[in-house]
């Protein structure tokens, strides 16, 4: 028996790897900075190419052209870098670029406290982009899922072209933990769908799919934008041409939110009440509930692993049979307004935290009892 | 190949533009240049400049105000082979002006077009970074306030390998394109030219004018001697090739096996250069070695060779959830700073939990049970306090014992290394 030891950054870095990601530019910011340091170790013996960019924007710019030219890259950074992302983020959006965005969450607003863990960006990563078209965000609660959901991360975007954010925290990313490496679980590797050939309109796809890729520098001549454009990649101002356009960007994953969703979920017969939490909290809510169900109060859990698309259909089933809802994070409440909005008539009561340090255990069994 | 220029898209500028010359110029160029369309990239951002990569047909990427630099760098790094042409105008070296100096910088083998025309056309003849500060602009009079950039002079100190300045009406610019883009490395060619459409309605801009302002400048016509070297791609390929092998990650045996297993939790308060990091790696490789689950995090200064260095790990045979302290079975107070740092923790350590003070530290009150060791008294330096409170503990058989500690300082170290420990571990044994 063996066990690796090693922190969630580092296990972002072995995913990216094993998802065949070849490309990674990113600019220095705790806590995220050593999924860099690891990634300049990795990508150059496994053939691939990492940067330094000049800065978090020019950091995304690298990687948007890098994926246009087919790589796989990876950027990583926290919430102030989301914030400089944010105008890429929105262009790889709109543009359909596959990317995967690594973000280590810490204490905001603004530079706030760098060495200090908080779900701060949860709304923000859903909606820091202009225009408000979907994105995917997955929530690692521990390194292993650190490594398996960049995996998750890579196949996503390369299927629905689209930036895929790891939501990772520093309390998961700067800790070292071990786990039994053998135990991880990779899904087979997906890339995104070459062009069959004859005509190649950049853009043209079916009205929930993404649209088939070819690369700058392919034999055939590859537009890309970040303007309102039509299928053969021009602008356009023809108003059908724009709607079709962005239902797609909203229908493309929006209608395969079943087959998005990730999670784990401990679903006690009988229990009246259900505990939603995600990433590192989810953890802390796995021991309240151990603890109160050796008091005899058992409680059903789920963590949410995909945060967006909301997993709604997983969320009501799970909540079919309880009459009370409790929903922890690390943050002072941004996740629990999609919870609210989907379970109308539900109680769903809440507890957050916002003060540099990680729910306890105890915490959240007061925030359940109390009711 | 007689034109790239795309015959469904012909240029769509106002009468006079000096756009429309360069777009001929640079069409002239390519199909003299002979180059593969299908191995060459334009790539633009926002403004008049960034209606180039609509007007040839070559692959093209449109993107964000300024940031042209950044794709290109993306699209180039991930295909060396790519032939990629950069346009830019006015507005987009000023916002984008950390990605220009960055080029310069980096020498990658991109060619950069600025299409200066003093102005931003699109939005009202607003000044920019290079509008002349007694022109009559559509920002009223901020443009009076400040003085134009020279962006030859700035990109030559910034260690541009190839500068040039055109007016973007003399015959000679299609040649020197061609000139840019065979330069293997950074090219930028400055273009000075109209906006007949906003500038040259308040200021007697002309052909001449123009001829006259880059007369008044010193020359510049392209290799830059004093910074030639050798390309970022080439020089990155070169570098990254050395490193050649793949980090493995850190795999430990467990080999070990507890009688008794249970939740344990460890506190190191120390200061930076006592290897308080080192030492909680330890308890977690020995914890590991003897088939716990382990967590560590770390605490420590931004500044990092002073302040505090704080150390918490847990071991425990079960997956660990919540990996906050609860209830450490064992504090090292290793140094004022350290202690300070997690004061807050002393009044609430139960009766059974150790803390090991060392004699010159001073701590909260507390229930726990303290014991003081005189470090200095047994001859270890400062940087060796933890490791040897860590031999202290395994002789305790508390965390750890003898075993665990030795295997998991052979995982850790290197013989040397290890040998060195030991001796530290044998002054308190």
């Amino acid at each position: 028996m063996a066990l690796a030891f090693m922190e969630g950054n580092e296990a972002i870095a072995r995913g990216a790897v094993a998802a065949g990601c070849n490309f990674f530019a990113g600019y220095p910011i705790t806590p995220a900075t050593t999924i860099f340091n690891n990634m300049l170790k990795m990508l150059p013996p496994a053939g691939g190419v990492c940067i330094q960019g000049e800065d978090e924007i020019a950091s995304m710019g690298y990687c948007i052209g890098a994926s246009m030219a087919g790589k796989k890259p990876l950027t990583a950074t926290s919430g102030p870098g989301i914030s400089l992302y944010s105008e890429h983020i929105s262009f790889a959006i709109g543009s359909e670029i596959p990317l995967v965005i690594a973000d280590v969450q810490r204490l905001g607003p603004s530079t706030g406290s760098a060495t200090r863990g908080a779900d701060a960006d949860i709304q923000f990563l859903r909606w820091g982009n202009t225009g408000g078209a979907p994105v995917i965000v997955l929530a690692p609660r521990d390194v292993r899922d650190c490594y398996e959901l960049t995996v998750h991360a890579f196949n996503f975007a390369e299927r629905f072209r689209c930036p895929v954010f790891v939501a990772s925290n520093k309390e998961i990313g700067m800790t070292k933990e071990s786990f039994d490496m053998d135990g991880v679980c990779l899904p087979p590797l997906v890339e995104r769908t070459p062009h069959p050939g004859g005509n190649f309109l950049p853009f043209a796809a079916d009205p929930d799919k993404a649209p088939a890729f070819l690369p700058i520098g392919g034999d055939t001549l590859v537009r890309q934008t970040s303007s309102t454009h039509g299928a053969d990649g021009f602008i356009t101002i023809d108003p059908d041409t724009i709607a079709a356009a962005q239902d797609r960007l909203h229908n493309k994953i929006l209608a395969f939110e079943e087959e998005i969703c990730l999670y784990e979920e401990n679903l006690i017969p009988g229990s009246d009440t259900l505990v939603i939490s995600y990433g590192i909290t989810s953890r802390a809510v796995a021991d309240a509930a151990a603890a109160l169900a050796a008091d005899g109060k058992s409680v059903s859990t789920l963590c949410l692993k995909t945060l967006w698309p909301v997993p709604e259909t997983l969320i009501q089933k799970a909540a079919k049979g309880v009459s009370r809802v409790v929903v922890i994070e690390m943050n002072l409440g941004q996740y629990v307004n999609e919870i609210r909005r989907i379970l109308p008539g539900k109680t769903v009561d809440f507890y957050g935290q916002m003060n540099g340090v990680l729910i306890p255990p105890a915490k959240i069994m007061e925030a359940i009892e109390n009711d | 190949m007689t034109s790239f220029l795309n015959q469904n898209r012909p240029p769509v500028f106002c009468p006079g533009c000096t756009h429309e010359r360069i777009t001929k110029s640079l069409d002239n160029t390519l199909v003299s240049l002979d180059l593969d369309p299908a191995r060459t990239a334009i790539v633009t951002d926002i403004g008049c400049s960034g209606l180039f990569d609509t007007f040839f047909n070559v692959h093209a990427l449109h993107g964000v105000h300024g940031r042209a630099l950044t794709y290109a760098a993306g699209l180039k790094l991930a295909d060396p082979s790519l032939t990629v042409i950069v346009t830019m105008g006015d507005g987009g070296l000023g916002i984008g002006g950390a990605h220009v100096l960055a080029a310069c910088r980096k020498n990658l083998d991109l060619t950069l077009i600025i299409l200066n025309n003093f102005n931003f056309g699109m939005t009202g003849g607003q000044f920019s970074a290079t509008t002349p500060a007694d022109a009559m602009v559509g920002s009223e009079f901020l443009n009076q306030a400040e003085i134009p950039i020279d962006i030859c002079k700035v990109a030559k100190a910034a260690g541009a390998t190839y500068v040039s300045r055109y007016s973007g009406h003399d015959p000679e610019l299609s040649a020197e394109f061609g000139r840019a883009i065979t330069h293997k490395g950074f090219s930028l060619v400055e273009t000075l030219g109209m906006c007949t459409g906003r500038y040259t309605k308040r200021n007697p801009l002309t052909p001449k004018a123009i001829d006259e302002m880059i007369d008044a400048q010193p020359k510049e016509k392209g290799l830059v001697k004093e910074n030639l070297r050798p390309e970022y791609g080439d020089r990155y390929q070169a570098l990254a090739k050395e490193k050649a092998s793949f980090p493995k990650p850190l795999i430990i045996e467990t080999s070990y096996d507890l009688p008794d297993p249970k939740r344990q939790e460890v506190v190191i308060l120390g200061s930076a250069g006592m290897r308080i990091v080192t030492a909680g790696d330890i308890v977690c490789y020995a914890g590991i070695c003897a088939g716990l689950n382990a967590t560590i995090k770390n605490d420590y200064n931004i500044t990092v060779l002073r302040g505090q260095s704080v150390s918490e790990i847990l071991l425990s045979p079960d997956k660990i959830g919540y990996t906050g302290l609860e209830s450490p079975a064992v504090v090292l107070a290793l140094s004022d700073e350290g202690v300070a740092r997690r004061q807050k923790i002393f009044a609430n350590l139960s009766l059974d939990t150790l803390v090991l003070k060392e004699k010159s530290v001073a701590i909260p009150k507390t229930q726990a049970c303290v014991e003081e060791v005189d470090f200095k008294a047994l001859k270890v330096k400062r940087p060796d306090w933890a490791l040897a409170s860590l031999g202290i503990l395994a002789k305790k058989n508390l965390i750890l014992n003898q075993g665990m500690l030795e295997k998991a300082l052979k995982a850790r170290f290197n013989k040397t290394v290890f040998g060195m420990a030991m001796e530290t571990l044998a002054k308190v044994a």
